[in-house]
């Protein structure tokens, strides 16, 4: 039975951008180095020194805001966040507070239009949704599309520029509880990208994840790498209960507190939202799944016990743990999160132009959801297919289009791509760019497939003979004994294998078509060039003359 | 020959060193002579290095004798505020937090003074990270003045006018955020500019308040600072407030008199609260301007009155953002630990023996009471008083009211001097209500303190220049000052309406007896 409630799920993502140096000075950004060695006076905050910005990172920035559809400001600015860490050396973040590079953007992703049934909150037809703050916005339950999978937009709050802090390495194992901290990442650029809670349940959260990461993959900003931390993610979650339903609170109509970070999303009559907790330390898109799975069942369980509801507690945070698959709690006590914000003084403001943002427009490049209809629409593929290829990576669909083109079958050449040259990729752990045959030589050897003289598991063997041996594919056939069986041939040795087996030709005139399939094992046996349709052909035909 | 030599002024010395009639180690050595004799009194280094000093004078005079090119200072003995970065050498803020401090980088206007050839003579003393008009902030000692040295010699940049004012370096570095070069000058009776913001890069000037920061010349005439912003000023690709505008010769054309010159006078600084000979001294001086055949206004700077209490709400919190960075971990002074852990752990013994969970909940993490107690023990009190002024007027619920208030004032004020310039070339008035007052006078009422800046913060909050230049002597004999301001990027005209008048008067060579 479903659960009586909705998942209400919101991300923030830290995503390192792709620059040589860091937001304020010019120290190498690169990961892995010996700690405290890409350091200099500004990011490390030495008294007097000033930070520059680096105007990279805010191309890069934009370039993902436009991306994201949102709305770039002509006048942003940097503020700072006071607090204190040990790996936070001027004791602030450089940051954007209320004049963010962007806001109000939205990310399509595909979405199961039924829920499953299975696991915990995915029913999104439980709630009758109240309106959207933002009436330009598609509501959740605007889908689209057909078939099995539609596309909803996921709401983008903001999305802005921040340096990173520093890592603390807690070395409590030496037993002195003494901490070191490696300065390297400090004042790494990063584009926080806030949700809007749109997110209604794990899955959804982790395709919003994979969509995302997609999307700035083909936009070159950043290698998303979560091992080295360079991208992040933070999940603000809660659930909205269903109690007119199953009647197991009387409270009704409460009023969400406005949060930073999470505009709550407002709770419909004979809905309780429970408190919202924030999700830290998950380390991959997996583990954020589960994580949120967990923290469903853990909310609803909580309140079940506690009855309590959102404002009556205050923001919790919990980290995931891998090993016990449990979220645990870090934080709960009223803290004060008073950061102080103001305006940095030691930057001048950002003036970005209308030509600057429609030149950043004109150079984004084709984004995924568009390559993924126009190769639906120009190759005739399914839309699985094409999400598939486009989910590969900007040059695995190059050479899709390009193998397509040359052989004149898009489904053809998408079924090849997807099965070998797929599976090759992942055997040998290469990228298409180390992929042995060029486009135009499995072209040559799938029009040979397309014209029916050569079967899709000869083909295959082909293309192998081709990636170990670097022929063509005619070298490679001729190499293999691939020739092209005449009529004659197959009609002597159909003759001799019905005249083997009298059964089967009883059968077949019986109206048992199927039997003759019996007989293909062995003609290829006597001769591996046959091609089994015509063989079949030729063999019904005798028998219908035996007649 | 040494006496002398003391008594010229830097463009006279300047002469001698290449004309050859004297050697940068002849300087330099009457100099720390100088310091020698004079400073136990006045104070106002912090540190000397003599044999540094000399080193760096002989390895000049080398140079000179072998024709190699020298930059602009070449040979000039320069003191400097002890709040610029100097790589390898303390740089203190006259704060026990960064008693130990020791950059690895040289500030943009140290690496200009050594690549002009500068000899760097000492370190000097200052209200402790420049908070403060009256140098009894220092965490180490209070500078004395020399007219009187039972007085403060003002501040922040008290050793910086101290030091020139007995002669002890012909120019000096100091910084000005709310009238910290010009309050020094006017009281130690010597000329101090404070550039226009982003005229000199504050990269490695350890930052006070960081919209208003802003380093400057002081030396006994309008002419040798002149000569000293010429090296100081330029744009500066590490200061993003960094101005990039070439900059004028000053020294070539400071000597030149202003035709046609109108000066204002704000009839606000002439009411309540300026003292009687001060006024007298001021008013002299634009009837002196007037007899040089300019033409007097008077003006109204409407906000002005708002400008104190601004300045106090924007300074502290930016302050206390700045501070922020010395809490013992990376930077700045820290605490004993293992006393301070022993000393916790005590704590949460004795609360668990009484059983008191509530207070055992609420006692700090190691980490905190680190930061809460080296702070405490590193920071003087004016600047605690600061940081918490800033801290709370930031708060979450204030900042409309105080910071976002105080940015909206400030832009009325700026207003109000491009107004006023549009009819006036300078605005002419006092630096400060009265002259300099007894040391620990005022120690204990801060606000009167703060009201001391009454006639200088204003052109801080504006970002426009502004110079003070001796004008007078009270009766007790010591030193007023007369104020000049002038719009943003007018230091050229500054300096020569400044010159204009030490042209006319001799009161910038007046000099303490000592
Ligand atoms: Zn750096």
């Amino acid at each position: 039975m479903p659960e009586p409630y909705t998942v209400v799920i919101g991300l923030e993502v830290h995503v390192q951008l792709l620059t040589e140096s860091k937001l304020f000075c010019g120290c190498s950004t690169r990961f892995g180095s010996a700690p405290n060695t890409q350091t200099c006076p500004v990011c490390i905050g030495m008294p007097g020194s000033l930070p520059v910005m680096n105007r990279r990172a805010v191309e890069l920035a934009l370039r993902t805001a436009v991306a994201l559809n949102c709305e770039i400001p002509h006048f942003t600015k940097w503020d700072r966040k006071n607090y204190y860490y040990p790996d936070l050396p001027k004791g602030y973040q450089i940051s954007q507070y209320d004049l963010p590079l962007s806001r109000d953007g939205w990310l399509e992703i595909m979405v199961s239009p039924l829920p499953s049934g299975e696991g915990p909150g995915v029913r999104a037809d439980v709630l009758e949704e109240g309106p959207h703050p933002n009436p330009l916005r598609a509501p959740t339950e605007g889908w689209s599309g057909e078939g099995t999978s539609s596309t909803k937009r996921i709401g983008i709050i903001r999305a802005h520029l921040e340096e990173d802090a520093g890592k603390s390495m807690h070395d409590e194992a030496a037993g002195k509880g003494d901490s070191r901290i490696d300065l390297n990442r400090t004042g790494t650029p990063l584009l926080e990208i806030v949700s809007q809670p749109d997110l209604r349940s794990p899955e959804e959260a982790k395709t919003y994840l994979t969509e995302l990461k997609l999307l700035l993959n083909y936009l070159g900003v950043s290698d998303c790498n979560m091992q080295e931390g360079s991208l992040r993610v933070d999940a603000n979650v809660n659930l909205h209960i269903n109690v007119a339903e199953k009647g197991t609170a009387p409270e009704k109509g409460i009023v969400p507190l406005l949060l930073r970070g999470q505009s709550p999303f407002p709770a419909a009559e004979g809905i309780i939202a429970t408190p919202i907790v924030e999700v830290k330390n998950m380390n991959s898109f997996r583990a954020v799944e589960r994580a949120l799975a967990y923290e469903a069942q853990r909310q609803y369980r909580e309140y079940q016990e506690t009855g309590r509801k959102l404002g009556e507690a205050p923001k919790s945070t919990r980290g995931w743990d891998e090993a016990s698959q449990t979220t645990r709690l870090q934080r709960s006590k009223e803290e004060s999160s008073d950061y102080r914000y103001f305006p940095d003084p030691d930057l001048a403001p950002v003036i970005v132009t209308e030509e600057e943002i429609e030149q950043i427009r004109a150079d984004l490049g084709e984004l995924p959801a568009a390559l993924r209809t126009r190769l639906e629409q120009t190759y005739g593929i399914t839309p699985y297919d094409s999400d598939v290829l486009v989910n590969q990576g900007r040059p695995l669909v190059d050479y899709y289009i390009e193998l397509a083109e040359a052989c004149g079958d898009g489904k053809l050449a998408s079924n090849w791509v997807q099965q070998s040259v797929l599976r090759t990729l992942n055997e040998r752990q290469i990228g298409i760019a180390q992929f042995p045959v060029r486009p135009a030589a499995l072209a040559e050897l799938l029009s040979v497939v397309k014209s029916g003289k050569l079967e899709t598991v000869r083909a295959r063997d082909v293309l192998q003979a081709m990636l170990e041996t670097g022929k063509s594919a005619a070298e490679a056939m001729q190499a293999l004994g691939i020739v092209e069986v005449d009529d004659a041939a197959v009609e002597a040795l159909c003759r001799e294998l019905l005249d083997a087996n009298p059964k089967i030709v009883a059968e077949v005139q019986a109206g048992k078509e199927k039997g003759v399939g019996m007989l293909i094992g062995q003609a290829k046996r006597k001769n591996p060039n046959l091609n089994a349709a015509r063989f079949r052909e030729t063999c019904l035909k005798l028998i219908q003359g035996m007649n | 020959m040494m006496t002398t030599l003391i008594h010229q002024s830097a463009a006279e010395l300047l002469g001698l060193l290449n004309a050859g009639q004297a050697t940068s180690a002849e300087l330099t050595r009457a100099y720390l002579a100088r310091i020698d004799a004079v400073d136990g009194k006045v104070r106002a280094f912090l540190r000397v290095d003599p044999s540094a000093a000399l080193a760096r004078a002989e390895e000049i005079d080398a140079r000179r004798k072998s024709d190699k090119p020298l930059g602009r200072l070449a040979g000039l003995p320069v003191a400097v505020k002890d709040l610029l970065c100097t790589t390898g050498e303390p740089t203190t803020c006259a704060s026990r937090m960064l008693e130990n401090f020791r950059p690895p980088y040289d500030a943009t206007v140290v690496q200009r003074l050594k690549a002009a050839d500068a000899v760097l003579i000492g370190r000097t003393n200052m209200d402790e990270f420049a908070m403060g008009g009256s140098n009894e902030n220092s965490a180490f000692f209070p500078t004395r003045n020399p007219w009187d040295t039972t007085r403060i010699p003002g501040g922040s940049s008290g050793g910086a006018a101290a030091c020139v004012a007995a002669r002890m370096a012909p120019l000096s570095v100091g910084s000005d955020t709310g009238g910290s070069i010009r309050c020094p000058a006017a009281l130690c009776g010597v000329s101090g500019l404070k550039p226009t913001y982003g005229r000199v890069s504050r990269y490695g000037l350890v930052a006070f308040a960081s919209s208003l920061d802003q380093i400057g010349p002081l030396a006994g005439s309008a002419e040798d600072c002149a000569l000293l912003l010429e090296v100081l000023a330029g744009h500066d690709p590490k200061d993003s407030t960094s101005v990039d505008r070439p900059v004028p010769d000053y020294s070539r054309t400071v000597t030149e008199p202003l035709k046609n010159l109108r000066i204002g006078w704000v009839r606000e600084h002439f009411g309540e609260g300026l003292d009687a000979e001060v006024e007298k001294a001021v008013r002299e001086a634009i009837r002196g301007y007037q007899s040089q055949g300019a033409t007097v206004k008077e003006l109204s700077l409407p906000h002005g009155k708002y400008a104190v209490a601004t300045y106090y709400i924007i300074a502290p919190c930016e302050a206390s953002s700045n501070l922020a960075r010395y809490d013992g971990v990376h930077f700045g002074h820290r605490t004993d630990e293992k006393a301070m852990v022993a000393e916790l752990e005590a704590q949460r013994k004795d609360l668990h023996q009484r059983g008191d969970q509530k207070a055992l909940d609420d006692l700090d993490n190691a980490l905190i009471r680190m930061y809460r107690r080296s702070r405490a023990e590193g920071f003087g009190p004016e600047v605690k008083r600061r940081i918490m002024l800033g801290t709370y007027a930031l708060s979450a619920g204030y900042y409309d009211a105080y910071y976002k208030k105080a940015l909206q004032v400030r832009r009325l004020i700026r207003r109000d001097f491009d107004e006023a310039f549009k009819e006036v070339d300078l605005i002419v008035g006092p630096v400060t209500p009265s002259p300099a007052y007894k040391i620990g006078e005022k120690i204990g009422n801060p606000l009167e303190m703060y009201l001391y800046d009454l006639y200088t913060v204003s052109t801080n909050l504006a970002g426009i220049a502004g110079m003070s230049i001796p004008c007078g002597l009270s009766s007790t004999g010591l030193p007023i000052g007369l104020h000049l301001q002038a719009p943003p990027f007018e230091e050229d005209r500054l300096l020569r309406g400044a010159a204009m008048f030490q042209q006319a008067t001799d009161w910038h060579t007046r000099q303490p007896e000592i």
